[in-house]
């Protein structure tokens, strides 16, 4: 079992973690998921070590990862989002190297990197320098380098952000394979679908701190009901929208209604039953509120994230987009 | 892909964690990563042909610039070649044990140092002690054929003693100079700011040193910088060597502060050596711990 406790970690005015708690069970695939800058990579560097927190303890089973770094290291293999290849040696020079670092036996890495080449599906060009390497061959040799040494704990950042779509189903049927032979899997993303598909259970993270956490499927029904979407207007103007939403916070059976304001001021809400909606379209055109449109869909980890912090995930990013400093946060990851 | 085989983690205790079992895991680690730089350089000798051809190109022009100099214009009556060939030796260990910081420095800009730093190395120390393997390989490489190339050309060839002092000399200068590289590497926030400091460094300490004239030859203030540059403590004792059989209490310098021996010259290369690496170990500490 992983679990951090009140993990605390700036870079300069700029808190990535504040004070995440977090336990991941064993023998699981665990997600973590977040916009960028949610703290997700920061929270993976702690635990693999890469990273000191300001506050807070990490633990790895009965390891205390701070003060046993180099024990916590022996156990995980990590697959960064960015690591970087020497594109001048082979992938399996590559992966002797890797060998030799984790201490094991020629012989052993050898027979290791026949293996991972035959499963992994290296083989035809493992003998080629990784500078002439696609996206895909990269992961699957990072992949490869982060399972060498057999660890019991996989952690991967990011780990099919910019693969194509069969890369990314290959790499998926490998983490299943490996939680089916007793690997705990933690990975990030910011792909809904990722983690949908993958995790049995999942972190939601938002500006370093822990938003809702669980199994995808009590997450979702744990916001009730049906999730609805109205929009008044395509863009309906912020009176209107807030007289909707107080109309709709007394409506029984309406649950955690949010005016999401980059979609128009559009209002999700959940609806114990479908049955409601009939009732609200009439309700809202007494209040003389017109609808533009009125959607119904099972909850998603969307969903979830939405009620959490009043946007959706992509909304998220995009904001991101906008204020994050790439170059400064690559400052502070270089060593 | 396929199914993996099945896991067995090696997290289980290894049989002896202390003693001679860590030696050997420090030893694995660092010849795997020395081995790495080895391939870089065989597949990518271009460092290396450069490392000799501008040392030669210096060796041969300067030579020829000074070539009609009136004779017994240099102390102990020695022709400019031979003069000269001590000083373009050491500036050839310099510039390579100067350079040693750029791999390192690249590793951390692209994110290979993080890939090293996630394996649980028995001393991150290893890191530095692959470089310093590395480059001292590689100037000692470049140093004989440098002093192949002058011996060929009639400026002379050190006894059996003296190679050996010739390594001594070669070996705290690329000591030194490495460690201060490693610790630039560490320190500055990119390879520009690096190279900038190398570019900045190198020439300026091979005029301001015995390399190329003697100290008779220069005004007093670039006499006395002379005189303190480390660059000409290396230099003088190779020199000596070159014009004869020097032993540890021969005078190698007659510098404005006094006269320096050649057992002087390797014990001040030595100490700064040790003083280099102290400094950097708590930066090394700090960006490897």
């Amino acid at each position: 079992m992983i679990r951090l406790e009140g993990v605390r970690k700036s870079y300069g005015a700029v808190q990535a973690l504040a004070g995440l708690d977090l336990e991941v069970p064993s023998g699981c695939i665990y997600g973590l998921l977040g916009p960028n800058a949610a703290g997700k990579t920061t929270a993976l560097r702690i635990l693999c070590t890469l990273l000191a927190p300001d506050a807070g303890r990490v633990w790895l089973d009965d390891i205390d990862v701070l003060a046993q770094p180099r024990l916590a290291r022996r156990r995980l293999g990590y697959v960064a989002q960015d690591a970087a290849l020497d594109k001048i040696l082979s992938g399996r020079e590559m992966l002797h190297l890797h060998g030799a670092l984790y201490h094991l036996r020629r012989d052993t890495t050898r027979r290791r990197v026949v293996e991972l080449a035959a499963r992994l599906e290296m083989a035809a060009w493992l003998d080629r320098p990784c500078g002439a390497y696609s996206g895909g061959m990269r992961r699957r040799l990072d992949l490869a380098t982060g399972l060498l040494h057999h660890p019991p704990l996989l952690v991967l950042d990011e780990p099919t952000a910019g693969l194509d779509l069969e890369s990314r189903y290959a790499l998926w049927a490998v983490l299943r394979q490996l939680k089916a032979e007793g690997t705990t899997v933690l990975l990030s993303s910011h792909d809904l679908e990722e983690v949908n598909t993958l995790a049995d259970e999942l972190a939601i993270l938002d500006q370093g701190a822990l938003i809702a956490a669980g199994q995808p499927s009590q997450l979702k029904a744990a916001l009730g009901g049906e999730r609805i979407t109205l929009k008044l207007r395509e863009f309906a103007s912020d009176g209107e929208a807030s007289q909707a939403l107080a109309l709709l916070q007394q409506q029984a059976g309406v649950s955690q209604p949010v005016v999401n304001r980059s979609q128009g001021n559009a209002i999700s809400f959940f609806a114990r039953d479908a049955r409601l909606v009939e009732a609200l379209r009439q309700q809202l055109q007494d209040h003389g509120l017109p609808i533009f449109c009125l959607s119904q869909s099972q909850p998603s980890l969307d969903d979830v994230y939405l009620q959490a912090t009043g946007r959706t995930l992509m909304d998220a990013e995009l904001a991101m987009a906008t204020t994050r400093d790439t170059k400064a946060e690559q400052k502070a990851a270089m060593r | 892909m396929t199914g993996l085989p099945a896991h067995s983690p090696s997290a289980a205790p290894r049989p002896a964690d202390s003693g001679v079992f860590a030696w050997a895991e420090v030893l694995q680690e660092t010849l795997a990563l020395s081995g790495r730089l080895f391939l870089q350089l065989q597949r990518r000798p271009t460092t290396l042909v450069a490392g000799v051809l501008q040392p030669l190109v210096w060796l041969v022009l300067f030579g020829a610039l000074f070539q009609r100099a009136p004779e017994g214009l240099l102390p102990g009556g020695l022709s400019y070649g031979r003069f000269l060939g001590a000083g373009i030796i050491v500036f050839t260990a310099f510039s390579g044990a100067l350079n040693a910081g750029l791999p390192v420095m690249f590793d951390r800009e692209f994110g290979f140092l993080n890939r090293l730093l996630v394996a649980p190395l028995r001393s991150r120390y290893s890191i530095v002690l692959a470089s310093v393997l590395y480059i001292t390989s590689l100037s000692g490489v470049q140093s004989l054929a440098i002093m192949g190339t002058a011996a060929v050309m009639g400026n002379g060839w050190p006894g059996g003693s003296g190679l050996v002092v010739v390594a001594i000399v070669l070996l705290l200068l690329v000591l030194a100079v490495t460690g201060l590289s490693l610790g630039l590497a560490f320190a500055l926030p990119g390879h520009i700011e690096l190279l900038a400091v190398i570019f900045v460094a190198n020439l300026p300490l091979l005029f301001a040193s015995t390399a190329l004239a003697p100290l008779s030859f220069m005004p007093p203030w670039l006499a006395w910088l002379a005189a303190l540059n480390p660059l000409s403590f290396a230099i003088e004792p190779i020199r000596a060597v070159y014009n004869g059989s020097p032993n540890w209490s021969t005078v190698v310098l007659d510098a404005p502060y006094g006269s320096v021996t050649m057992g002087a010259c390797l014990l001040v290369l030595a100490g700064l050596a040790g003083l280099l690496f102290l400094s950097i170990r708590p930066l090394l500490r700090r960006k490897l711990g």
